[in-house]
């Protein structure tokens, strides 16, 4: 197995400028707020209702939500493209909410938050979700569909 | 208030963040984890971006008691890496895998409108709840032994 690099779809320069953004988005979270900016975190947390940890939660949801409508006023908005069928996004959703949960965390608070803080916890969190991951779409693009 | 203000600010961010990476695209995600097929190491430099601003961010946070705001601190403490973190993390993986979606992106493309980001969420939402109802039950009978 070769990997080659895709040259066409890599996109080094706004790739960084997002990280940039969604670092400082964690950072703002942390050093305002006292948060993780971890979504699975902040999204199981509204599942577990406390008295006074809803409003940042939504509010933090909300923010997400409503960034391509932010982004729309600036740019032609991103054209995303899911092949994954509807079968498969339930299978996955319920995957990656009971596998978040358990595992306490996702790409953002494992991975950034986690990361940026030296956590060994994290490390081997994002490690594993990495290799599940690169196994996943070796098994369904390639030793399936062979 | 502020805090709402300030999360919801954060929250926005870090979609756009999401949004200008190329990340809340499910395809250049998987083009990332097919490391076997046209790989597009985008992803890698997303998350070197937002390490390199987090890791500033969290080595300020990590010496205060209370935010910038006045909020207290809330980061995990947790050290021990054992089965739940391994289990749940390979789960999240394969989740990750099959669609390209992880908990952000996933909420970004809602924000778009796209259909099949809800049946996404709303089953991730579901897998939480389920994680909730375990540990729920987990809970109550220990503290029926008890």
């Amino acid at each position: 197995m070769t990997v080659g690099i895709d040259w066409n779809a890599f996109t080094p320069w706004s790739a960084l400028a997002g990280g940039v953004l969604i670092g400082t988005a964690a950072g703002m979270l942390v050093l305002l707020n006292g948060r993780i900016a971890g979504i699975s975190g902040v999204v199981g947390g509204l599942l577990r209702p406390a008295h006074g940890d809803i409003a940042w939660r939504a509010a933090f949801v909300i923010g997400l939500l409503a960034a391509p409508i932010v982004y729309a006023l600036f740019a032609a908005g991103p054209a995303l493209q899911i092949d994954a069928s509807y079968a498969m996004l339930v299978i996955a959703g319920l995957l990656v909410g009971i596998g978040t949960r358990y595992g306490a965390g996702c790409t953002s608070g494992h991975g950034v938050c986690g990361i940026s803080r030296l956590s060994p916890r994290s490390l081997v969190a994002t490690a594993v979700f990495m290799a599940a991951g690169f196994a996943t779409v070796l098994v369904l693009r390639h030793l399936l569909a062979a | 208030m502020r805090l709402t203000l300030t999360s919801l600010l954060a929250g926005l961010v870090f979609g756009l963040g999401l949004i200008v990476s190329g990340m809340a695209n499910p395809a250049k995600v998987l083009g990332f984890l097919d490391l076997a097929g046209a790989w597009d190491p985008s992803l890698a430099l997303v998350m070197a971006g937002a390490i390199a601003v987090g890791s500033i961010a969290f080595a300020a946070a990590g010496r205060r008691t209370h935010s910038l705001i006045g909020a207290e601190m809330k980061l995990p403490s947790a050290r021990h890496i054992d089965r739940r973190l391994v289990l749940g993390s390979t789960l999240f993986g394969i989740g990750w895998g099959l669609a390209g979606f992880c908990p952000g992106p996933a909420l970004v493309a809602l924000g778009l409108g796209e259909i099949k980001a809800l049946v996404f969420v709303a089953a991730m939402l579901m897998g939480m709840g389920a994680f909730e109802w375990l540990e729920h039950r987990k809970r109550a009978a220990a503290s029926l032994s008890a």
